[in-house]
């Protein structure tokens, strides 16, 4: 059965994917306009740097972080100079690498979202004497929540399951920044299989309530 | 240059696509409905969408009644212009119902500015029983009036119609026409209205302007503009005029209508309209045929003693078109080339107009 | 006995490897093995390996990866021949569960432990600064996991120290992750093997403290043959080639004792 360290890697596991997930969602949403509306000759590398994460292993991913974020790297040299200290081995470091690392799992739904909303709501907007920050909350994030949906689940449930990112920056610090993926890895590797399976059983069934939600309550095909 | 009457509408817009260019600078009047008439790829729906501010044109120039929308100093933004649009497909937004839909313009007009009610936008579209509905289910036709009340509500100072009934067949047309016509009779908005059919135009236009190549080619009062020679080509079949009658008398034994306009009277078909009210009826070229002298044994109801003002080449080789006066108005016929040279037509010459069919447009 | 119904079940499986390696063995006695290695002894076993092919004739195919992974991969049928454990736990777990030679286990190197800083200068000769204790972050082995970690709390135990540096410890899940916990700076400093900072008899680079071997239970690293490669000269051979002087040296240069 569980300990009270799964318990708090569970507890810590859920912070962080609701942390990264809010904060995702308000980063996510001007990149993915800016993406959906742009034509720019820039839109195909900035979507490709969002992307990135999908293409990456993790670990790759992680390394560069804990370089970048390190004290000699660019990252490390900045919020060191904001007196923020280092990132890695924090709560912080975890969401800021997360916020990365689920990137492309909030934008491009959201962005698919905003794309396939159209010209028309906004131009009627317009007409209509509503300015563009008015559309955008009046017409755009309510024609958009579909989209939002499934960019906050997805997001949610990627954070959860992110693990090679965690294991190269987190430093497996109890209630800091050690989450229930890491914990499973301890458990197989110290060879503790009964607590790994109990721990990876909860992952499998929280991960297939949260996509059984997503199916059930995101009817496909709405269209006006 | 000028900027701005005080009344009337002054727009010059130069944009240039790839491939297409839009230039015109027109006056248009400040009041009535003004038909943007052409073919597809005119230009008109883009003229339209710069009017409103929807297409990007740099260097244009714009003026309604006296306000400054947009020239080298000025671009108001669609959102800051006082205007009402009229989509092809009306463009409710899907999560609101039609109350909702309705009340998204006009609460977002400052209540000094509101002139046009809710409620009186409603009763004129007929719209009382869908407040509660979604736009999903509604009817075509009923979409299109909803839209068009949600533009009337904002109080427009223009309203711009974008092809309102293109999208609609022919029976939901006829249900929306008279709506249209109640809006010209009863609210003093100028409206532009772009369209791609005569019968529309003839209906409901009093100015017109007739777009070709991104040019506009003609721009004048509806029944002079629809008279003139060097046009009807564009129009093809539809060729004719419109004049403007009044019911003088009614035979209710044959069921017809004695009307008059400028210059002369027809019998009609009686469609109830009362004695005295304006009528507006449309005489197209290919009804008229003409005789040296007024023939008797014959079924058609209507001769007119015309004068000869000009003629010029038809569409086919075969055809001749004739331009007519009749006291003050004008006619047009569709002749075969032969049969103008069996009359021997010259300006000036009296013959006589024999109308086939004249069509009440209500 | 659990032991010997493992051998009768292996027994069957036997007959089809040993048709597949013999005409390998009786062609040109050249066979090939296929050897699970701990990442940690990834490099001197590169070595090793070349110099085995060279003198033997035999191919050895290598597979690094952590040792409890490799642990799960083979107990589920994966096909290795020999391991190269970096514990003695895990060999002695296999050959107790049957699916290792029984007597095939030894001790082939003896991991050394080092406290490390990528920074010159900032540890001494000593564990003074374990003292001072100035840094954030002290890099350890997950010593659930990991001998060289299990060493390190077991050194700063003897020390005295481990209640004052516990608060300050980021685990890597393996040695391989603390040393680059270390190297990029994250952490000031932390229990690394020598094996990773040390070649050609000095360090690559940074500062570090060799911890005496008096202070931690012997890292042993145990090899150990397994079930699949019973009948196989080649791992025969290759337990025989770990144990000359000539991989001896190779050890002893990367910073292993034996």
């Amino acid at each position: 059965m569980l300990g009270d360290s799964d318990i708090a890697a569970i507890v810590l596991t859920l912070k962080l994917a609701s942390v990264t997930t809010l904060l995702l969602l308000f980063i996510g949403t001007p990149i993915a306009w800016w993406l959906a509306r742009t034509r720019s000759p820039w839109k195909g590398a900035i979507g490709a740097v969002v992307a990135l994460p999908i293409v990456l292993p993790p670990t790759v991913i992680g390394f560069y972080l804990l370089v970048a974020m390190g004290p000699n790297g660019p990252v490390g040299q900045l919020t060191q100079s904001l007196g923020l200290g280092v990132l890695p081995f924090t709560f912080s470091g975890l969401v800021v690498a997360s916020v990365f690392y689920s990137m492309p799992f909030v934008v491009q739904p959201i962005q698919n979202a905003f794309e396939a909303i159209g010209e028309w709501p906004l131009e009627a907007a317009a007409t209509l004497r509503a300015s563009p920050l008015d559309t955008f909350f009046s017409v755009v994030l309510p024609l958009a929540r579909p989209g939002y949906l499934t960019a906050s689940v997805l997001g949610f449930a990627h954070t959860v399951g992110e693990f090679g990112v965690v294991l190269m920056i987190g430093g497996n610090i109890p209630d800091k920044t050690r989450v229930v993926s890491v914990q499973i890895y301890d458990h197989v590797e110290a060879m503790e299989y009964g607590q790994a399976h109990w721990l990876a059983a909860i992952m499998v069934a929280f991960s297939f309530v949260v996509l059984l939600l997503l199916y059930t309550l995101n009817p496909t095909g709405r269209r006006r | 240059m000028n900027s701005g009457n005080a009344s009337g509408i002054r727009a010059r817009f130069r944009i240039d696509y790839s491939g297409f260019l839009l230039d015109v600078d027109l006056d248009l009047p400040g009041r009535g409905v003004t038909a943007l008439f052409g073919h597809s790829g005119s230009g008109k729906t883009t003229l339209l969408r710069a009017i409103a501010g929807l297409e990007p044109a740099p260097g244009g120039r714009l003026a309604v009644n006296g306000e400054v929308w947009q020239d080298e100093a000025v671009f108001r933004p669609t959102w800051q212009r006082p205007l009402g649009y009229v989509f092809q497909e009306a463009s409710l937004f899907p999560h609101l119902s039609v109350q909702a839909n309705l009340q998204y313009g006009q609460t977002r007009v400052p209540a000094a500015a509101r002139r046009v009610s809710l409620d009186q936008a409603v009763a004129l579209l007929d719209i009382g029983h869908l407040l509660g509905r979604k736009p999903a289910r509604l009817s075509g036709g009923e979409r299109q009036r909803v839209g068009i009340a949600r533009a009337l509500a904002t109080s427009p100072r223009l309203l711009l119609m974008d092809e309102p009934l293109a999208a609609l067949d022919h029976a939901l047309k006829q249900e929306i026409l008279p709506y249209l016509e109640r809006l010209h009779d009863e609210l003093d908005i100028p409206v532009l209205y772009v369209s791609h059919a005569p019968d529309e135009v003839a209906r409901l236009a009093d100015h017109i302007v007739v777009m070709e190549g991104g040019h506009a080619v003609a721009n004048g009062p509806l029944t002079d503009t629809l008279a003139r020679l060097d046009l009807p080509i564009k129009l093809g079949e539809d060729v004719g005029v419109v004049l403007d009658a009044v019911v003088t008398a009614r035979d209710e034994e044959w069921h017809l209508a004695h009307m008059d306009f400028p210059g002369g009277h027809l019998w009609v078909r009686d469609q109830g309209l009362p004695v005295g009210h304006p009528a507006r009826v449309r005489i197209l070229a290919r009804d008229v045929s003409l005789a040296r002298a007024p023939v008797t044994g014959t079924s058609i109801l209507n001769t007119l003693p015309a004068i000869v003002v000009d003629s010029v080449a038809d569409a086919h080789p075969a055809l001749t078109l004739v331009k007519l006066r009749v006291g003050e108005s004008l006619l047009l016929a569709r002749l075969t080339l032969r049969s103008a040279h069996a009359l021997e037509l010259t300006p000036g010459q009296l013959l006589y107009a024999q109308i086939k069919a004249v069509a009440l447009l209500g | 006995m659990h032991i010997g119904r493992s051998l009768v079940k292996n027994a069957f499986r036997l007959p089809a490897l040993a048709l597949l390696a013999t005409p390998f063995a009786s062609a040109a006695l050249a066979a090939e093995v296929s050897v699970a290695v701990a990442a940690n002894f990834a490099a001197p076993m590169q070595t090793i390996a070349a110099d085995f092919e060279k003198d033997s004739g035999h191919k050895a195919q290598l597979v690094f990866g952590s040792t409890g992974k490799l642990y799960a991969q083979i107990r589920n049928g994966a096909p290795f021949e020999v391991l190269l454990a970096a514990d003695n736990e895990t060999p002695a777990r296999l050959e107790k569960e049957g699916f290792a030679v029984d007597g095939s286990r030894f001790t082939y190197a003896i991991g050394q432990l080092a406290l490390w800083s990528a920074r010159s200068g900032y540890v001494g000769d000593n564990p003074g600064v374990l003292r001072q204790g100035t840094f954030r972050h002290l890099g350890i082995a997950n010593p659930r996991l990991a001998p060289y970690g299990a060493a390190a709390v077991e050194t700063l135990t003897r020390l005295g120290l481990l209640g004052k540096v516990e608060g300050k410890f980021v685990q890597g899940e393996n040695i391989a992750q603390t040393f680059q916990f270390v190297a990029t700076g994250n952490a000031e400093l932390g229990f690394v093997a020598l094996s990773q900072v040390y070649a050609d008899d000095k360090l690559k680079g940074g500062s570090a403290w060799v911890v005496p071997a008096r202070l931690h239970s012997p890292i042993r690293q145990d090899a150990v043959v397994l079930v699949k490669g019973k009948e196989n000269p080649a791992a025969t051979a290759l337990i025989k080639f770990l144990k000359t002087d000539k991989a001896h040296a190779v050890i002893k240069s990367y910073g292993y004792a034996w």
